[in-house]
């Protein structure tokens, strides 16, 4: 089964660096290396900061606005997304567990198209 | 027919539906991979056997008399179904086995799937409330109004936790299985928990409620030997199972006849089931005896040294404050350090006891039990004025008729 995990967390003042922080990029980067070679992640990103965001609505009558900012504020921003492809919602909770820096994330099975 | 065979049918139809629906169901999801019709097919061969059964009397063996009316249904049903067209051979050739096995061996499955469905019921992609009500459903067999009864919420809420719980099932892929040996330890913790909330809400019910309420805690005893006969070696479900009959057996004592409460010091302990405390006692020293002590043994013990006293003032509070410094170890929570200071009470004074409370008092501030414990203290230190303020704290913080009753009794007593 196809699923979307989204990854959020509170996100890092801009401009941040420290050692602990590169620490924990180096292990994500790892992290994603493994699950990719495994095959069990086939795809994702990690995502500019929320400052980046613009929301685009659309209503019923076709009006269209855009607005600077996600489309929800909130402690924990969505930093990034990853596409597995896994067994069942089991294999994917112990993946996503394994995410090595702390996190919310949240696991969507997939619409499938056949 | 007489109405004793009829009595006798419903009686011995009854006992069937418990322990055969729950094993049916959790072979046909096995076999089918479909919920909703494991689940008809099932409903449809009871439905039946209540018309054959009174006139043509018991069958032999109840259990494989459904098992193959409702095979027979499932062939004809999956034959009209496009989407079993392919699978069709396999699942007749299941079925039949299923059957051919249960002949064998004179009426057990070889195969009980009931763990698998006991752990997809309890799955924790699945909220509280839909555990509750799709285990109670599906494995105890509990029809959906007397599942609504006995939580005081509408059937359609029960209806629809159900039917949300079953296509998140489906659609988020929670796999049907007993989990691996790694995450067992973390998903028993949630089967238990469901289990015990069944029956403290059962066993919290009043005499005047709905006695399907009231029957929950037998509901859950039920659930719980069940899981404790599937998974012999699991120390903490032997400990529920304990538990939960150790409280069962003196049950009676709980209420007057008025229907109003009766506290542990005061319950006549002649009407308390003394075989039935012995075998629990029995039951918890053998799970105790696996080494590997957990907050249901620790809890079973405390109530335990309680049910084989033989009186309130000869209760070995030593050994209880002892147990409940462990429990208060594994599980940090108020309510544990609450339950251990009025134990501290008996055994080292209630000035002892109020100085535990204190550091509580913001987690619990909202909490009767800890108003009406700190009252009990106060009144024993002869601080009548600080007891009856806290009383009324706690008195507005309940709506339970029968606790309510008990505080205002001690409200207006000189």
């Amino acid at each position: 089964m196809k699923y979307m995990v989204l990854i959020a967390g509170p996100e890092d003042p801009p401009g941040s660096t420290s050692p602990e922080r590169s620490a924990a990029y180096d292990r994500i980067l790892r992290w994603w290396e493994e699950q990719s070679s495994s095959g069990k992640v086939i795809e994702g990103y990690e995502l500019q900061p929320s400052l980046t965001a613009t929301t685009v609505r659309r209503d019923e009558a076709g009006n269209v606005t855009v607005t600077d900012g996600p489309f929800v504020e909130a402690k924990e921003m969505v930093g990034g997304y990853a596409i597995l492809d896994v067994a069942d919602l089991d294999e994917a909770i112990a993946l996503v567990s394994d995410w090595p820096s702390s996190a919310t994330l949240e696991i969507r099975p997939l619409v499938r198209q056949d | 027919m007489s109405s004793e065979q009829r009595a006798l049918i419903d009686a011995r139809l009854a006992e069937t539906v418990r322990e055969e629906r729950g094993r049916l169901v959790a072979s046909l999801v096995r076999v089918l991979g479909d919920w909703e019709v494991a689940e008809e097919l099932v409903q449809e061969a009871l439905v039946t056997a209540l018309e054959t059964w009174p006139r043509d009397g018991l069958p032999r063996n109840p259990g494989a008399w459904l098992l193959t009316t409702a095979r027979h249904r499932a062939i004809d049903r999956l034959r009209r179904d496009a989407r079993y067209r392919e699978r069709l051979g396999i699942i007749g050739e299941e079925l039949r086995s299923m059957s051919s096995s249960w002949a064998e061996t004179g009426g057990v499955l070889a195969q009980d799937d009931r763990l698998r469905l006991i752990f997809t019921c309890c799955h924790p992609a699945l909220s509280r409330e839909a555990q509750v009500a799709l285990t109670l459903r599906t494995v105890a067999g509990l029809e959906t109004p007397a599942v609504a009864r006995a939580f005081l919420v509408p059937e359609a809420t029960v209806a629809q936790r159900i039917v949300r719980a079953k296509r998140k099932i489906h659609d988020a892929g929670i796999p049907y299985r007993v989990p691996e040996a790694a995450e067992l330890p973390a998903r028993l913790e949630q089967v238990l928990a469901v289990l015990y909330l069944v029956f403290n809400e059962g066993y919290l019910a009043s005499a005047g409620e709905a006695a399907e309420r009231r029957d929950l805690a037998q509901d859950a005893a039920w659930l719980a030997s069940l899981l404790v006969r599937l998974m012999p070696d699991e120390p903490e479900a032997i400990g529920l199972l304990a538990l939960m009959r150790l409280h069962l057996a003196r049950a009676d004592s709980r209420f007057a006849a008025d229907g109003s409460l009766v506290l542990l010091p005061d319950q006549d302990r002649g009407t308390w089931d003394r075989a039935a405390i012995a075998e629990a006692h029995a039951l918890l020293e053998r799970g105790l005896r696996m080494g590997r002590v957990g907050p249901y043994q620790l809890q079973a013990a405390i109530v335990a040294c309680h049910a084989t006293s033989p009186s309130y003032a000869r209760t070995d509070w030593q050994e209880v404050v002892a147990l409940y410094d462990r429990l208060l170890q594994l599980t940090p929570t108020p309510v544990v350090a609450l339950n251990r200071a009025l134990a501290v009470a008996e055994l080292r004074g209630p000035a002892e006891a109020l100085a535990a409370l204190d550091p509580l008092a913001s987690r619990l501030a909202d909490y009767h039990l800890y108003h009406a414990a700190r009252g009990l203290l106060l009144r024993r230190l002869g601080r009548v004025e600080e007891a009856r303020a806290t009383e009324r704290r706690a008195l507005s913080l309940t709506a339970n008729p029968a606790e309510r009753r008990l505080l205002e009794e001690r409200l207006t007593a000189p």
